[in-house]
């Protein structure tokens, strides 16, 4: 049976990238169990599947992966029941930029190493058709997609300040977390697989 | 039709907003190190007192529950479980395919791109171990991803850091460039996983807590 990871790759069934999948089996479930842990199988109370869906949307367009973000929109859609996913994707086209940057500590020897970069925030208008909690998610996924290093007990709080609990902060950062891993794993199996083809 | 607004939606069952928790005598590293370094969260962890079955089964090791960082991922055990089963197959199932060395020059050198601290000092630590070439992994966390490496290491590098770029910007030409270097398609499945693992790991630890230089010994 493929898994998300082959869809999001275009992993032939049978092919030399499935055959090295499957001499790893532990992973290759388990990154399809994490996947289930955050999208299928989830309790709301903390994050709801609207919440999670649109920010990994988000984070796959971000990442500028048109297979995955085509998956997490849909995701979007069927969560939300209206096309919330257009919002997002305009939003995502707007905010994309390359990785990492970000400053280091202005009082140590990583300074030099500091790069600039747009730090992305949603406008009220924006966040009034989001709601402040998907905003304030969806300026965090950034931070986190695109400046890791910058992450501060302040960007918490402002999670805290939108109505993010800390049971429902730590889901989110893992979904952002663990998207940057699962479309990575995605995006190097895909040149294996071009290669497989070929 | 109005907007959707997931507030309406969630916000009676959301809980209470989370508190953050500041450490401001904590002495924090400000240069990558191959020293033991502690980590401070900035979130309440779960109550090892409270913890309950599952969340035991998201630690995996139930010596995990002297953990900060693992007790306060316990608040969503699935994930943590999941994700704590992916860490150990990538990188403890080196039977066959990229040796550890390898598997931890991966994670360190993406450590030192993406910019944590603590993971690059605990995955430098683990690389140094199995490769016994200290000097060379110190100078990838002096000099930087870019520093002086042998071919094998120098094709390691380049692919991990060509695929924490966000977009990632991997390409065929990293792949061959390990192939070069002797490693096998297996092989080049797990710089892959090994390196794509680190820019999930690295995200967590950046966000949710700070490292710490440990105190002197005695």
């Amino acid at each position: 049976m493929t898994d998300i990871i082959d869809r999001l790759a275009g992993v032939r069934p049978g092919g030399s990238v499935d055959a090295l999948r499957r001499h790893r089996p532990a992973t290759r479930d388990n990154a399809e169990a994490s996947y289930h842990a955050l999208f299928t199988v989830i309790d709301e109370t903390h994050a709801s599947l609207a919440e999670r869906a649109a920010v990994a949307q988000f984070v796959a367009a971000l990442h500028a992966d048109d297979v995955a973000t085509a998956h997490y929109a849909a995701l979007t859609r069927e969560a939300t029941g209206d096309r919330l996913d257009d919002v997002i994707d305009r939003l995502a086209g707007a905010a994309r930029t390359t990785g990492p940057y970000g400053d280091y500590p202005a009082d140590g020897p990583l300074t030099r190493e500091s790069v600039p970069g747009p730090r992305f925030a949603v406008d009220d208008e924006v966040r009034a058709t989001l709601g402040g909690r998907l905003g304030a998610a969806l300026e965090h996924a950034h931070l986190l997609v695109f400046r890791p290093r910058e992450s501060s007990v302040a960007a918490l709080a402002r999670l805290a300040d939108a109505g993010w609990s800390t049971d429902g902060i730590v889901t989110l950062s893992q979904l952002v977390s663990f998207l940057a891993f699962q479309l990575r794993v995605a995006a190097g199996l895909r040149l294996l697989t071009t290669e497989d083809a070929a | 039709m109005t907007a959707h607004t997931i507030d309406e939606a969630t916000d009676a069952a959301t809980g209470t907003p989370a508190r953050t928790i500041e450490h401001p005598g904590a002495s924090v590293p400000r240069a990558f190190t191959q020293a033991e370094l502690g980590w401070l969260p900035w979130l309440e962890p779960a109550d090892e007192a409270t913890l309950t079955e599952r969340q035991y089964a998201g630690l995996v090791d139930r010596s995990r529950v002297k953990s900060d960082y693992f007790r306060l991922l316990a608040r969503d055990p699935d994930i943590l479980r999941a994700r704590t089963l992916t860490d150990k197959d990538i990188f403890y199932n080196a039977s066959d395919g990229l040796p550890r060395a390898e598997r931890e020059l991966a994670a360190a050198a993406t450590s030192r791109f993406n910019g944590c601290i603590f993971c690059a000092s605990v995955h430098a630590r683990f690389a140094t171990h199995h490769s016994k070439r200290h000097d060379d992994v110190q100078r990838l966390l002096d000099e930087g991803v870019d520093a002086a490496q042998d071919a094998a290491w120098r094709a390691v590098i380049d692919a991990a850091v060509a695929l924490a770029a966000t977009p990632p910007r991997l390409e065929p030409a990293h792949l061959d460039a390990l192939r070069r270097a002797g490693f096998g398609e297996q092989a080049v499945s797990d710089v892959i996983h090994s390196a794509a693992f680190f820019n999930w790991a690295n995200r967590l630890m950046l966000s949710l807590g700070e490292p710490e230089e440990a105190p002197p010994l005695p």
